[in-house]
C-alpha cells in the first residue's frame, strides 16, 4: 500500500511547485526591468534586438521620426527610385510585437533622472528602470546667413527626403542644387540629384575632395569622377550666405571668396553632423558636445546610457575620434550595451576600425589606418598603386621602420574584412600582406585581378622580391 | 542618342502591332484534298464530315470563323449521335476550351491557311519578328551612351510604370498572359506568326513551322535582344556578362537548333540540357518507346537524360551550387533573366511568401515523382497509359492533369505571364521541380554560399530588393552571416547592386559555410565566451 501514499506526495509536490512558479513569475512580470531607447536608429535597434535575445526584460523604442526601423544609409535610394521606402526597413511590421518589443511614437522634450521619467511633447509620461540615449545626429550648421529658409536642408533624417521630393521632384522645379560641405553626405546628395538630371554646384572648402581623410591619389581620383558625372565641383570655396525670394524660399547664394551668386531652388548643407542632444542639456546627464559616456558607454547618472553618434567617449579609443557618427560603431555599441544591460557587464572594444562609403559608381573600402598626407603618423609610409585606365587605386600604409602593415584604402576593388582584421591583430608586414593579397580579394567571381601588377610595382619601388601566392586550383576538393 | 532610342522604340513597337495585328486575323480556305487528310486522322463521325463538307470546305472564312464553325458542328453532330439510341462513342468529338483548339481546330487552320502573310512569308517575317528585333536592338543599344558611365544603373525603377506594378506593368501583364493563353491553348489563331517563322523551319530543320517552333524562335529571338540590354547595363561586371552569353549560348544551340538538325536526320527532338523533373515528359512511355526505336542516337539519349538528372546534376551542385543550371544554362532561367530582369525587384520578400514558397515548390516536386512513379509503374507493368488503376484514375489522366496544371499554367501563363506582378522568377521560385531538386542538395550538400564580408553590411536592403527569388539578403548580410538558401539560383545581382562590397558569391570549403555569429566582426568582445558558451 506504499504507492497510492507516494502518488499523492507527488501530487501535493507538483501543486507547491506551480503555485511557487505562478508567483514567481508574477513576481517577476511586476519587478521586470522596463528598458526605454530613445532612438530607434541602428544603435538602439540593435540594442533592443541583442536585449531581447539575451532577455525577457520589457523594451520600449521611442521615436520621432518614424515607427518602424529603417536604414537611414538607404534614403538616398529611395529618392533615387532603386528601392521604396518600405525596402529600407530590414524587419517586417509584425516583427516588433512577435519579439515584444513595443514601439512608441512622440518626442521626448526633457529627461527625469531622479524619479527615471521622460516626459513628452504632449506632456505625457514614461518611466524607465534603464534608460538608453540613441538619438543620433542632426545636420551641422555654421550660423550662415539664411540657413534656415525654405528649401534649405541636410540630408539625415527621414523628413529631410520628404523635403527633397517636395523642392526638388524634378528639374523643371529645381532648376540648380547647391550643396556646400565635401563629405560622405554631401557627395551621396549630389547623386541623388544627379540621379534626376538637376544641375548640382558642390561647393568644397578644402582644395580637394575629402583630403582630410583621403590621401591625395584617391582625393584627386573622386575630384575628376565627380566632374565625369557633370557635378559643378567647386574646390577650396565656402559658403557667404543664402540668399531668399520674397516668399522666404533659398533663390541663390554667395560664395565668399569670390562673391560669385549661384542661383538655386534648394540648399543642400552636408557639413558634417553633430550630437542630437538639445533636449538632455537640462537634465544632469553630462555632455559636452555628445553625452558624455565612459567604456561601458555608462553616463554619469547611474541606469543612464548613451550610445551612437550622440555618445562621446571621455578618452578616445586609440586613433578614433571621441564621437563617431558611423553605422558600424552605432551597430557596435548596441551589441556591446545590451551585454551589460543583461548583466554580462561588457566594455566596449571597437577592434580595428574598419569603413566603406560608395563614391557615385566607386566603392571604397578601408581596414586599419591609412591617413591623408595632412594627418599622416609620424613613421606612416604609404605604397600606393593606380590603375592606368579604369577608376581604381589602393593605398597601403606601413610604419617606415618595422614595416608592420597599419591599413589599407581600396577603391573599385574589394577586400575581405576578416583577412584584414585577422592580419592587423597579428601584426603582419607589409610584405605578407602583399603576398597574400589575392587571397584576400572580394570582387565578384571572373572580374579581372589587379594584385599582380600592384605587387610588381612594390618590388620595383621598394626593391623587394615578392611573388603573390596564387591560389591552387585543387582548392575545389579541399573539405 | 534620345532621338535613335525612340526610332528603335517605334520600329519595336510597329512590329509588335503587326505581329499582335495579325493574330485573330487569318484568313482560312480549307480544299477538299486538306480536308479529306484532316477528317482522316481526327474525324469518325459521317454526320461530322458531310455538315462540315458543305459548311467549310472550298469558302473563304476568316481564321475565328473557321474556328466557329468546326466548333458549331462539331457540338451538333453530339447532339446528334448523343440522340441515337444506341450511342457510338467513338463517333463523339471530345470539346474542351484547353484541348479542342489546339488538338482538333489548330492542324485544319493551319494546313488551310491563305492570306497575304501565307503568300509573302519572307516579307512577313521582316515587318513582323524583323522589325521588332531591330528597333529593340536600337533601343537598348542606345543604353551604352545613356545609362552614363558603367556601374549600377537602377535610376527610377520604383518610379516608372512598366517596373513598378504601374499602368505599363499591367498591360505588359495582360500581354504575356494573353499570349500564352493563346499559345497554349488556342493556336489555330496563331497561324500568321507561325508561317513567318516558317521559312526559318524548313531551312533548319526542314519541315512545316508549328507553333513550337515559332515559341522557339521568339524565345531565342527575345532572349538575343534583352541579352544586349544585359550586356550594356553590366558591362563593367563580367560575371554578368559571361553568365548572360552562356545561358544565351545554350538556349539557342541545345534548345533550338541542335533539335531541329536532329529532326532533320529523323532523330527524335531532343533538348539535351533539359533534365528531369523540369522535362516532366522524359519518362512517359511514349517518349521512352519513342528514344528506344531511334537507335544507338535514341539509347544515348536516354542514358545521358537519366545520367544528367541522377549524376550529373546533384554532383555540379554539390560543387557550384544550382546556379550552374538554373542562371548558366536553363531555358527557363535564361528568360528570366533576359526578358525578366527589368522585372526582378517586384519579387516579394515577406516571410509568408517564403513559407508559401516552400510548400509549393516541395508540392510541385512531390507531384512530379507520384506522376513519374506511375507513368514507370504502368510502363513495366505493361499497363496500358489509359486504363483505370485506381479511384477512377488513368496513368494519362495523372499526366495530363500536370501538363496542363503545371506544365502549361504555372510554367507557362503563370511563370512568365506573372513576370511584371511577382517578380521575373516566378515558376523557378514557387514550381520548378527540379529548381526544389536541385535546392534540397544545394541546401545540405554543397560547396556553394553567398560570403558576407565581415562586418561591412549597412542594412540598405539593395540585395533584397533585387533578389528574383525573394531571398531576404540583407537580414543574412547584417547579421555577417553567408547566405546559404536553397532557392538562391546564384545570378550574382545582389553582389553587383551592394554599394559597400560585402556579398560574393563562392563555391569553397564547406566548413565554416554556414556561420551563424552572434556578434559581428569589428566588435572586440570576447568571441570564444560566446562560441563555449552554447
Amino acid at each position: 500500500m506504499q504507492a497510492p501514499k507516494s502518488n499523492f506526495k507527488i501530487v501535493i509536490s507538483l501543486f507547491v511547485q506551480a503555485v511557487f512558479k505562478f508567483q514567481q513569475k508574477h513576481y517577476n512580470h511586476r519587478h521586470m526591468d522596463h528598458i526605454v531607447i530613445i532612438g530607434n536608429g541602428i544603435a538602439g535597434v540593435t540594442a533592443a534586438r541583442h536585449i531581447r535575445k539575451n532577455s525577457d526584460k520589457k523594451i520600449t523604442i521611442v521615436s520621432a521620426e518614424n515607427k518602424y526601423f529603417f536604414s537611414r544609409t538607404a534614403l538616398m535610394y529611395v529618392y533615387m527610385g532603386h528601392l521604396t521606402f518600405k525596402h529600407t526597413q530590414p524587419y517586417e511590421d509584425w516583427f516588433w510585437k512577435k519579439n515584444n518589443i513595443e514601439l512608441k511614437e512622440g518626442l521626448v522634450t526633457a529627461i527625469n533622472t531622479s524619479d527615471k521619467t521622460l516626459q513628452f511633447t504632449d506632456n505625457t509620461f514614461l518611466n524607465y528602470d534603464k534608460l538608453i540615449i540613441a538619438t543620433g545626429s542632426k545636420p551641422h550648421k555654421f550660423g550662415w546667413p539664411g540657413q534656415d529658409l525654405k528649401g534649405v536642408m541636410g540630408l539625415y533624417h527621414k523628413q529631410d527626403l520628404e523635403q527633397l521630393e517636395k523642392y526638388a521632384p524634378n528639374n523643371k522645379v529645381c532648376k540648380r542644387a547647391v550643396i556646400v560641405g565635401g563629405g560622405l553626405i554631401g557627395i551621396e546628395l549630389a547623386e541623388m540629384l544627379r540621379s534626376r538630371n538637376i544641375p548640382v554646384t558642390f561647393l568644397v572648402r578644402e582644395q580637394s575632395f575629402w583630403n582630410g581623410v583621403l590621401p591625395a591619389q584617391e582625393s584627386e581620383m573622386i575630384n575628376k569622377h565627380i566632374l565625369e558625372h557633370q557635378i559643378d565641383l567647386r574646390l577650396g570655396v565656402n559658403l557667404k550666405e543664402i540668399k531668399s525670394d520674397k516668399n522666404g524660399q533659398v533663390s541663390s547664394i554667395i560664395i565668399a571668396e569670390t562673391g560669385e551668386e549661384i542661383h538655386c531652388t534648394i540648399v543642400g548643407l552636408t557639413a558634417g553632423v553633430s550630437p542630437n542632444i538639445d533636449f538632455i542639456k537640462a537634465s544632469p546627464i553630462e555632455t559636452g558636445r555628445g553625452v558624455k559616456v565612459n567604456r561601458f558607454l555608462e553616463t554619469n547618472i547611474e541606469d543612464v546610457y548613451a550610445i551612437g553618434d550622440c555618445a562621446e567617449q571621455h578618452e578616445a579609443i586609440g586613433q578614433r575620434r571621441n564621437i563617431e557618427a558611423v553605422w558600424y560603431t552605432g551597430r557596435m555599441m548596441g551589441e556591446t550595451l545590451a551585454q551589460t544591460i543583461c548583466d554580462n557587464k561588457t566594455e566596449y572594444k571597437p577592434g580595428h576600425w574598419f569603413n566603406s562609403a560608395k563614391f557615385l559608381d566607386i566603392e571604397y573600402q578601408t581596414y586599419g589606418w591609412v591617413f591623408s598626407e595632412r594627418n599622416k603618423l609620424e613613421n606612416e609610409a604609404h605604397f600606393q598603386w593606380k590603375h592606368p585606365k579604369e577608376a581604381k587605386c589602393i593605398t597601403i600604409s606601413y610604419d617606415k621602420d618595422t614595416h608592420l602593415f597599419l591599413g589599407i584604402n581600396t577603391f573599385g576593388i574589394r577586400m575581405r574584412h576578416d583577412f584584414f582584421d585577422k592580419w592587423l591583430s597579428q601584426k603582419k608586414s607589409i610584405q605578407f600582406i602583399l603576398e597574400h593579397l589575392a587571397g584576400a580579394n572580394f570582387d565578384p567571381e571572373f572580374y579581372k585581378l589587379h594584385e599582380a601588377a600592384i605587387v610588381a610595382k612594390f618590388n620595383t619601388e621598394l626593391n623587394t622580391n615578392i611573388s603573390l601566392r596564387k591560389k591552387s586550383w585543387t582548392r575545389i576538393f579541399s573539405k | 542618342m534620345k532621338a535613335i532610342k525612340n526610332i528603335g522604340l517605334i520600329l519595336c513597337f510597329i512590329g509588335f502591332a503587326i505581329f499582335t495585328g495579325s493574330i485573330f486575323t487569318g484568313t482560312n480556305k480549307v480544299s477538299q484534298e486538306t480536308f479529306n487528310t484532316w477528317a482522316k486522322q481526327k474525324v469518325k463521325s459521317a454526320f461530322f464530315i458531310e455538315k462540315a463538307q458543305k459548311e467549310i470546305v472550298d469558302i473563304e472564312l476568316s481564321a475565328f470563323e473557321l474556328s466557329h464553325r468546326i466548333t458549331e458542328i462539331a457540338k451538333a453532330s453530339n447532339t446528334y449521335h448523343k440522340s441515337q439510341e444506341k450511342i457510338a462513342w467513338n463517333k463523339i468529338i471530345p470539346l474542351k476550351w484547353n484541348k479542342t483548339s489546339k488538338d482538333f481546330i489548330y492542324p485544319l487552320a493551319r494546313a488551310s491557311a491563305t492570306g497575304w502573310p501565307q503568300q509573302n512569308e519572307g516579307l512577313f517575317f521582316w515587318i513582323t519578328f524583323g522589325l521588332a528585333i531591330l528597333g529593340g536592338t536600337i533601343a537598348f543599344a542606345t543604353d551604352y551612351k545613356l545609362l552614363g558611365k558603367a556601374g549600377i544603373k537602377n535610376n527610377g525603377i520604383f518610379q516608372h510604370s512598366a517596373t513598378n506594378r504601374g499602368f505599363l506593368g499591367i498591360f505588359a501583364f495582360l500581354y504575356f498572359v494573353g499570349f500564352y493563353v493563346v499559345l497554349y491553348f488556342f493556336p489555330n489563331y496563331l497561324i500568321n506568326p507561325i508561317t513567318a517563322v516558317n521559312p526559318l523551319s524548313k531551312s533548319l530543320g526542314g519541315n512545316e513551322s508549328s507553333q513550337w517552333f515559332l515559341y522557339g524562335f521568339m524565345y531565342c529571338a527575345v532572349m538575343s535582344v534583352f541579352a544586349i540590354r544585359m550586356f550594356i547595363k553590366y558591362r563593367h561586371n563580367n560575371y554578368q556578362i559571361l553568365r548572360t552569353a552562356v545561358v544565351l549560348f545554350f538556349q539557342i544551340a541545345f534548345a533550338f537548333i541542335i533539335p531541329e538538325i536532329l529532326v532533320a536526320f529523323n532523330k527524335p527532338w531532343f533538348d539535351f540540357k533539359n533534365a528531369f523533373p523540369l522535362n516532366y515528359t522524359f519518362f512517359f512511355d511514349w517518349n521512352i518507346d519513342n528514344l528506344l526505336a531511334s537507335g544507338n542516337m535514341g539509347i544515348f539519349m536516354l542514358v545521358w537524360g537519366i545520367l544528367l538528372t541522377l549524376v550529373i546534376v546533384p554532383v555540379m551542385v554539390y560543387f557550384y551550387g544550382k546556379r550552374w543550371y538554373c542562371s548558366w544554362v536553363c531555358g527557363c532561367g535564361g528568360l528570366a533573366e533576359t526578358l525578366g530582369d527589368p522585372y526582378r525587384q517586384l519579387s516579394s520578400k515577406s516571410l509568408l511568401s517564403w513559407k508559401v514558397e516552400r510548400w509549393l515548390i516541395h508540392g510541385v516536386l512531390g507531384f512530379a515523382i507520384f506522376m513519374t512513379a506511375i507513368t514507370l509503374y504502368t510502363y513495366f507493368a505493361e499497363i496500358e497509359s489509359w486504363r483505370k488503376i485506381a479511384f477512377g484514375v488513368s496513368a494519362y489522366d495523372i499526366q495530363s492533369s500536370y501538363g496542363f496544371l503545371i506544365g502549361s499554367i504555372f510554367s507557362g501563363v503563370i511563370g512568365t505571364g506573372f513576370y511584371p506582378i511577382l517578380g521575373n522568377r516566378v515558376w523557378c521560385r514557387f514550381g520548378c521541380p527540379l529548381a526544389a531538386y536541385m535546392g534540397l542538395v544545394q541546401r545540405f550538400k554543397s560547396r556553394f554560399r553567398i560570403t558576407t564580408n565581415g562586418g561591412q553590411c549597412i542594412s540598405c536592403g539593395n540585395c533584397s530588393t533585387y533578389c528574383e527569388q525573394g531571398i531576404d539578403v540583407r537580414a543574412y548580410a547584417q547579421k555577417g552571416e553567408n547566405i546559404v538558401r536553397s532557392s538562391c539560383v546564384g545570378c550574382g545581382i545582389c553582389a553587383a547592386v551592394c554599394p559597400r562590397g560585402v556579398l560574393k558569391l563562392e563555391n569553397g570549403p564547406e566548413q565554416g559555410r554556414i556561420n551563424p555569429t552572434e556578434i559581428l566582426l569589428g566588435n572586440d568582445v570576447d568571441l570564444m565566451q560566446y562560441v563555449n558558451r552554447k
